[in-house]
């Protein structure tokens, strides 16, 4: 297998796993709101703080977390940018 | 100053921040001084609306490059925040705190789709695009799958979507425009148009960045500081960690005056005035049963997915100096949008609470109704046909049920029935202002692009000189903030309807002919066409057989005419994949495609379209 396509196939694994983690925050969780709701976090109701900042939060993580992975793998298979300009 | 234009921003948005902070405080004084109300609300509107004007005279631009992706030097955080901007409408700021207010639990779908989306555009289409390196999203259709016609598509979904948006755009900075300063609405819609235009017509999209990020400043502040204002003076200073019990006492007093559905014979012999409404139903409770949660979920499929193909969001990523901070950026916009979003919330809770609660001295519920009638603010906005009392059972009591408010009125209102001082309340206005402001900009931009460069210059005449590009360009955007002011100027959907109409229409023609287009080679041109016609025709003929202004029938399985997305993009996906393997062929154009995708997959080398 060549550089290159070694290089997309984890590139293409990093997007399953970063779209993985994206059903789960932004549909799996509000499947089941109703029983979520009966748990609390910090005296919220479960399922209304994951819709308010808990699934945000999420995405927000998970962005700087797939940037910096992707980083990594563009570095090992010297594709990554020389200079940020 | 000395050295790069972008190596000193942090230093001049800085100083520009400051020098708001300094604008806030002298007006503080000014009210103190016994400035009125409406002058102060005036100042506020102007004096930001010629600073933004300002920044997009010094901006203005003769070449190409700076024009259409602002030289593609728009560092990774800046970037992030003039795509907050651009995000955030007049609805997510107006809006927004009001449909949660009134909608609870169920309307926080959207906080939730409008950030999602942002995954998809990071980690499927953002980087790739941007090492493309194309001026506009038909610009990577058209080269991507070669030929005029799909880029015509690509240009007339870009329209359609982006047309629907402005409108309500434009309709906001009118709306806000009118009340900031005393003028009539079909003014206002106009006196919004004009700033609009002086902050992208001299510099394209490099004075739209810079303005943008102007814009978010002011919009940020004016969001969270009347909501930490407001928490302060209830003794709870860090709002988003500390309501918990501010929302179960929510849910108790509920529980103790009953959330009552109004019939409409009622408000109708009352008088209530058409867009206002009453709590009725619960904040923070999830709705029983397998349909809700269908409901909710395909709202935020549908907002995470357009928010994926909206082609001035995904322009923004075209902007910056590599693919690297293309993808860092998408992260940093998500952050900026957050403090935003994770603040509406708590800021729907505590005006709530300000409202319905006996034991606080701001509540109106369960006083009586003559007292209400005293206060001033409720007096200004009865004035304004914003809030109305209606005394159903005739004891002279406010009830829950008997309290009417617009939606848009939490936020603008807030401050004053918080008791804050007034110049919050003007504060307020500048932020609407600047949200309304920023997303038309953008969305102007996205539509005069396309047709001047992929409509006028790719297709009509690919001969035309720079000078004349940009001449064409101007025009166009004119044309096109005229249009929609004059769409606007005719009132035809609440705010909102057409906001997520816009995100509709974006995913049905375009999500998949983008996606397949980076991450399948055997993506071929007449799939594209066959998927973005089909698609779009799709999603719209069921929009006009659900919406209620249209035929208005009986949604299916719940898709109504917010949600039409949900039968246009599978119908898009279909044909395109359909389509697709029945015509793709293994010859020299197929090759040609592919070895171009594999240098759009990785972010070493020249573009694709060899521009820097």
């Amino acid at each position: 297998m060549s550089n290159r396509e070694k290089h997309w196939d984890k590139t293409k694994g990093l997007m399953f796993i970063t779209l993985a983690m994206w059903f789960f925050f932004g549909y799996v969780v509000f499947m089941f709101g109703e029983s979520l709701n009966s748990a609390s976090f910090l005296g919220y109701p479960l399922a209304y703080y994951m819709c308010a900042q808990g699934s945000l939060i999420a995405f927000v993580v998970i962005l700087f977390w797939f940037a910096n992975k992707q980083e990594a793998i563009d570095e090992e298979f010297g594709f990554a940018e020389r200079e940020d300009n | 100053m000395k050295g790069k234009f972008t190596d000193n921003l942090p230093k001049i948005y800085g100083l520009y921040t400051g020098g708001f902070a300094v604008f806030i405080i002298l007006m503080a004084i000014a009210e103190q001084a016994g400035m009125s109300a409406k002058t102060i609300g005036i100042m506020f509107v102007s004096f930001t609306v010629v600073i933004y004007a300002v920044i997009g005279w010094l901006s203005r631009t003769v070449e190409v490059d700076a024009y259409y992706v602002a030289g593609r030097q728009v560092p990774t955080v800046f970037n992030g925040m003039a795509t907050a901007a651009d995000w955030m409408s007049g609805a997510s700021f107006v809006a927004m705190a009001g449909g949660i207010y009134f909608g609870g639990y169920t309307y926080m779908a959207f906080l939730v789709g409008w950030t999602g989306g942002y995954i998809l555009v990071s980690s499927l289409l953002a980087p790739y695009l941007r090492k493309f390196g194309c001026y506009t999203v038909p610009d990577f259709i058209g080269t991507r799958y070669g030929g005029s016609l799909a880029r015509f598509c690509a240009v007339i979904v870009l329209v359609l979507a982006s047309f629907t948006y402005v409108t309500a755009q434009i309709n906001a900075t009118g709306t806000i425009a009118s009340r900031a300063l005393g003028v009539p609405f079909e003014l206002g819609v106009w006196v919004g148009l004009i700033s609009i235009l002086m902050c992208s017509m001299l510099g394209g999209m490099r004075a739209v960045t810079w303005t943008q990020v102007a814009q978010y400043i002011v919009l940020i502040v004016a969001y969270l500081l009347p909501v930490f204002w407001m928490g302060a003076k209830l003794g709870i200073p860090f709002p988003h960690l500390m309501l918990g019990d501010e929302v179960s006492r929510i849910g108790e007093l509920e529980a103790q005056f009953g959330l009552v559905k109004n019939a409409a014979a009622d408000l109708k012999a009352a008088g209530v005035p058409g867009g206002l409404s009453s709590i009725s139903v619960a904040h923070s409770a999830v709705p029983d049963g397998a349909m809700a949660a269908w409901k909710f979920i395909s709202l935020t499929i549908c907002m995470m997915v357009g928010t994926a193909s909206l082609p001035h969001i995904l322009m923004r990523y075209f902007t910056t100096p590599s693919v690297k901070s293309a993808r860092k950026s998408v992260a940093w916009s998500l952050f900026f949008i957050f403090l935003l979003y994770s603040t509406a919330p708590m800021l729907a809770t505590l005006s709530k609470l300000q409202l319905i609660d006996p034991n606080l001295a701001t509540s109106i519920i369960g006083k009586s109704i003559a007292d209400v009638q005293a206060i001033q603010w409720v007096q200004d906005w009865t004035a304004a046909k914003q809030v109305f009392i209606a005394d159903f059972n005739g004891d002279g009591i406010l009830q829950l049920n008997e309290w009417f408010m617009r939606t848009d009125v939490v936020v603008l209102a807030t401050p004053e029935i918080a008791g804050l001082p007034y110049v919050i309340s003007g504060l307020v206005a500048a932020g609407g202002m600047a949200a309304a402001m920023s997303t038309a900009d953008g969305l102007v931009l996205a539509i005069a692009n396309a047709l001047s460069h992929d409509l006028y210059y790719k297709i009509i005449d690919p001969k035309a000189d720079v000078q004349k590009r940009l001449i064409v360009a101007r025009a166009l955007l004119i044309v096109i903030g005229a249009a929609g002011a004059f769409v606007a100027s005719l009132r035809l959907t609440s705010i909102l309807g057409a906001v997520a109409w816009a995100f509709d229409f974006a995913m049905s023609g375009l999500f998949f002919p983008l996606v397949l287009g980076v991450w399948w080679k055997k993506a071929t041109r007449q799939g594209a066409i066959a998927g973005m016609i089909g698609g779009l025709g799709a999603g719209t003929a069921y929009l006009i057989y659900v919406g209620p202004a249209f035929m208005a029938m009986t949604p299916w399985l719940g898709i109504d005419h917010l949600r039409f997305g949900i039968i246009g993009a599978p119908v898009c996906f279909i044909l395109m994949v359909v389509v697709s393997m029945m015509t793709y062929e293994d010859n020299a154009e197929a090759k040609a495609v592919s070895a171009m995708l594999d240098e759009t997959r990785i972010p070493v080398g020249k573009t694709i379209l060899g521009n820097k």
